[in-house]
């Protein structure tokens, strides 16, 4: 996978298709708390493995690199 | 008194993979103009199974657009589906997302082949349905209204077989009766005929050929009233499954009177 070159104390991932800066040691609790959603309403993929449980989410460490995913649900046929 | 028009009158339950369902309509939340009309509609339908599709959170708008802020899943079974899938690793992924969100191991399965028919890819649907039952999915395989590719899902694991009507989204009606019967007649698993009603009639017609149910989406949201389209669908999936039941009368070329020759006056 690429690594993204560390800028200015953050690190940088890619989520939902876009880059995106954190502070370095971020968690995807930290992540989502920054983007304003609510865990148990999304699912989360990271580094294209899928987090099933939503407990990891205060332990699991992100880097600089990584591939986020978050997804819900919304109207479909 | 007159015989109440309510699904209770059918016997027999409609059980798909061990878990009975108490409307043979099943509805997708797509389409709609608002989320409110939504809900209007899918109550009106009478619906227990919703179909929802999985996708990114628009990170600008944050998760209020999505639709469990609308959709209470204790009050209706949540169906994932994978449109939009192209390939067999694709619809895995996204059946899997969707499983993680910890509702149910259900899934629609759609691995489309064609972006202008948005026909399904049957090489595409047997192998996501193969890996998807092995991992424990209840695997409802959206796909061609063709007996052979319907008999080898069912043999690959799939808890129900999803014949479309016509092509997602056409309102075209059921193209092709005979196929539709034929592979009613031929699998043990429920069928449920997916895509291509576009109204009541269309429903009811469906409905007589035997099949199990009807999941359908444009043809409620794209009306000019979708609830006013969502009761009169839930009735004709009602009126259509009584008259399988009752067993139409037989088809002749020519006339029969239905009153006495008999007793005419004289001339």
């Amino acid at each position: 996978m690429m690594q993204a070159p560390e800028t200015g104390g953050t690190i940088t991932l890619t989520v939902n298709g876009a880059p995106r800066e954190l502070a370095p040691h971020s968690t995807v609790a930290a992540l989502l708390g920054s983007l304003g959603i609510d865990p148990r309403l999304v699912v989360v993929e990271h580094n294209r493995t899928i987090l099933r449980d939503r407990d990891a989410y205060d332990s699991l460490g992100l880097g600089s690199g990584d591939v986020v995913e978050i997804v819900h649900f919304v109207g479909g046929g | 008194m007159g015989i109440a028009v309510e699904s209770s009158l059918d016997v027999a339950p409609l059980i798909i993979g061990g878990r009975e369902f108490r409307s043979r309509l099943m509805v997708g939340t797509g389409k709609y103009a608002s989320n409110g009309d939504m809900m209007h509609a899918i109550e009106a339908s009478g619906a227990e199974v919703v179909t929802v599709a999985v996708r990114r959170v628009d990170l600008n708008r944050g998760s209020e657009e999505g639709i469990l802020h609308h959709l209470d899943p204790d009050q209706f079974f949540l169906l994932a589906n994978t449109a939009g899938c192209y390939t067999a690793d694709e619809a895995v992924r996204y059946a899997r997302l969707a499983r993680a969100a910890g509702f149910n191991e259900w899934v629609k399965l759609e691995v489309i082949g064609d972006a202008e028919t948005l026909l399904p890819d049957s090489a595409g649907l047997l192998e996501a349905t193969k890996t998807l039952a092995s991992e424990g999915f209840k695997v409802m395989a959206y796909t061609n209204d063709d007996l052979i590719t319907a008999l080898r899902l069912e043999e690959a694991g799939a808890v129900a077989v999803m014949p479309l009507a016509s092509p997602i989204g056409s309102g075209l009606g059921m193209l092709n009766p005979y196929a539709i019967r034929t592979i009613k007649q031929r699998l043990q698993v429920p069928v449920i005929v997916d895509a291509g009603v576009g109204t009541a009639s269309d429903a009811c017609i469906v409905m007589e050929q035997g099949v199990d149910g009807i999941l359908m989406n444009t043809g409620i949201a794209a009306a000019t009233d979708p609830v006013r389209m969502a009761t009169a669908m839930r009735l004709a999936v009602d009126a259509g499954r009584l008259a399988y039941l009752a067993g139409r009368m037989p088809r002749r070329e020519i006339a029969i009177p239905s009153s006495p020759m008999s007793g005419m006056l004289g001339a």
